[in-house]
């Protein structure tokens, strides 16, 4: 199998400095929010590979770039083996994107309300040039819905209905790669479960390719082949499902993996993790992780770690 | 036996519409006594934060309490007048809300706003408020909290906003604190921090905890008893051991096993079909009996079973197990 999905030392800095004559007045210089730093995977074809972490780890930006909604600062991604993120070969790379598709995490915001439910999904296959004559209902079925829903407009669904409404839309232009950035976070349990259901089945009757962004660590194990978590824009562990749950090697994976709340842990008392995410425009030098990690010592807090390969494992840590 | 801090009776809450009247709340009874967290669980559009407003006194109108008792320490606080309800709201009775950046005022540090609660409620000088406001920092575990009081909210983040939030609602030492969703906003990392503060302070305290939330999970770790609402109704009430492992409404039953832990190595998760109905749709009888695989006839038509007429810890008229299929599945 080959990769389908590409990204090389994917970076992405935000500016967050104060306006211009501020600057001067108080002679600071231009300050940066690093969101991904240099960050890489593949992505088989007909997988799911599943980024996790906490909030400012740089996920949704990761799935963001490679739908092309942001580029990149430095780095590369490719899609069935073209660059899309360089300038050149404008129409191939318009022809590599036309096999993306991104579903949101919310599913109030992300459809048009004054729009009916069938040409919110016709509209990418329309751009698409592709012949829409009966697809919304057709996908509709496919989705769980019926066909007469097309003539309805988004705010006559729940939410979950909505999320089957955006997966129809996300499917409407033939795309080989999803990306699907908190699909369900909005979602309650027993809706949730559905529409994950529903996920799986397309991905297999389709070939689908899914990028899958979520914070929850049951979904993602769950849905996931390959999962890669994220800390402060770094990809610190990299593995398959099964080895990444049986054996996690990184420590802030282990960490996220305690904290995360069990079922059958009745009256748990919790390790509680020490402290919080640092503040990433001046993220601790070394390994970001350092301040919070149990293993940290002086070397830790001066040198980088870089991603080694443990077994099936992909790791940046210097102590595993 | 030990009085309750907040007792229930067959709570009633009432909205008119043009449409016709709506039951967000439907006879819903529990004690929450001291020194104890009592796990609401359900989901969106279950009653549970309707419920948490009632004792509170903060329904919107036209939401209102038709019928039933709210008594808090044994003293009915149902039928007070909102400025009576003034006293009590933050003194007896502290509150947690889930987003911490609104509950709490950008304007004003958080030391003032502290202060300003302690000395509402206390009789205690200025001086005394203060020094009070700094160990209830230091007790919800914010680093230098000297130093960090006169900060303002934005000043800390999501997880130590939070904490101030906790610090303000335990200040004037409450008997009961109604926690709504505390934990939804915050990082795994950070909710496993307030969740084990808060169950700290509720045993050290003696302060019955109602905690609302959506996620089974955060149930299981902090809760003691548990109660699982549907469609503004008590589905099942017990202890959070029995009603997790061992559920008896197959509502509950249907929830745990639709949580992708409970389905973990099988390729598709567990789901219970259809939605929650709407309140103004809901079915007669059960209001679970159109979702409900085991559902009778008596379900369809019948009362409506509850908690109190059902005489078990799930109302439900045929509770599990009571077939062999429900491993078979």
């Amino acid at each position: 199998m080959s990769a389908i999905v590409r990204a090389k030392a994917l970076r992405r800095l935000f500016d967050v400095s104060k306006p211009w004559l501020n600057r001067v007045v108080e002679r600071e210089p231009k300050a940066f929010l690093t969101a991904v730093a240099d960050v890489d995977f593949e992505i088989e074809e007909g997988s799911v590979y599943a980024l996790v972490g906490e909030s400012g780890s740089g996920k949704s930006t990761i799935g963001k770039m490679v739908v092309g909604l942001t580029g990149p600062t430095d780095g590369t991604i490719e899609i069935d083996g073209i660059v899309i993120t360089g300038n050149d070969q404008k129409a191939k790379i318009a022809e590599a994107r036309t096999k993306l598709q991104m579903i949101f995490q919310d599913p109030y915001a992300s459809l048009n309300p004054r729009w009916k439910v069938r040409d919110i999904i016709a509209e990418p296959a329309k751009l698409r040039g592709l012949e829409i004559k009966g697809l919304p209902e057709r996908l509709l079925q496919k989705v769980g819905l019926s066909p007469e829903d097309a003539d309805k407009y988004p705010h006559e669904f729940s939410g979950g209905q909505r999320q089957r409404i955006c997966i129809a839309r996300a499917l409407s232009s033939e795309p080989k790669v999803i990306v699907c950035d908190e699909p369900t976070s909005a979602l309650d349990v027993s809706v949730q479960s559905q529409v994950l259901n529903l996920m799986s089945d397309l991905q297999e009757q389709l070939g689908l390719t899914y990028l899958f962004i979520s914070h929850d660590l049951t979904v993602v194990e769950h849905m996931a082949d390959k999962i890669g978590v994220l800390y402060l824009g770094a990809l610190v562990e990299e593995a398959p499902k099964e080895t990444l749950f049986a054996s996690p090697l990184h420590p802030y994976t282990r960490m996220l993996f305690d904290a995360a709340p069990k079922l059958d842990a009745f009256g748990r008392e919790v390790d509680v993790p020490k402290g919080e995410i640092p503040d990433p425009i001046n993220p601790p030098a070394g390994c970001s992780f350092h301040p919070r990690c149990p293993l940290a010592t002086s070397k830790c807090k001066k040198t980088r770690p870089q991603m080694r390969l443990i077994g099936n494992t992909r790791v940046a840590c210097h102590h595993v | 036996m030990v009085q309750p801090v907040l007792s229930i009776k067959s709570l009633v809450v009432e909205i008119p519409t043009r449409k016709g009247v709506l039951r967000p709340v439907d006879r819903v009874s529990y004690d929450i006594f001291p020194g104890e967290i009592l796990g609401i669980v359900g989901e969106s559009g279950a009653g549970k934060s309707m419920t948490g407003n009632a004792v509170i006194g903060l329904l919107e109108r036209p939401a209102h309490i038709v019928s039933g008792d709210i008594l808090l320490s044994g003293n009915p606080i149902h039928n007070l007048s909102a400025s009576e309800f003034r006293k009590i709201r933050g003194k007896k009775i502290g509150m947690i809300f889930q987003d911490p950046l609104t509950s709490l005022n950008p304007l004003l540090t958080v030391g003032e706003q502290l202060v300003e609660t302690i000395i509402e409620h206390l009789a205690v000088s200025k001086k005394q408020a203060q020094e009070r406001a700094i160990a209830a920092l230091e007790e919800v575990g914010i680093p230098a909290a000297r130093e960090r009081i006169g900060s303002y909210p934005h000043q800390f983040s999501g997880g130590m906003r939070q904490r101030v939030v906790i610090a303000l609602a335990l200040c004037a030492e409450p008997d009961l604190v109604i926690a709504d969703e505390p934990t939804t906003a915050l990082d795994v990392s950070v909710q496993a921090q307030i969740i084990a503060l808060l169950k700290r302070l509720c045993r050290e305290r003696g302060v019955g905890v109602m905690l609302v939330t959506h996620d089974m999970g955060v149930i299981a770790e902090a809760a003691d008893r548990v109660a699982v609402m549907y469609a503004g109704r008590l589905a099942e009430l017990g202890a959070v051991r029995d009603v997790l492992s061992d559920p008896k409404h197959p509502y509950t039953y249907g929830l745990m096993g639709s949580t992708p832990l409970a389905s973990r190595g099988l390729k598709r998760l567990n789901q219970i079909p259809g939605s929650m109905p709407r309140l103004g749709a809901l079915p007669e009888g059960c209001a679970f009996s159109p979702r409900c695989e085991f559902a009778q006839e008596v379900c369809k038509t019948g009362s409506s079973p509850f908690i109190a007429n059902v005489d078990a810890q799930a109302a439900c008229w045929f509770p599990l197990p009571h077939t062999k299929s429900r491993s078979s599945k």
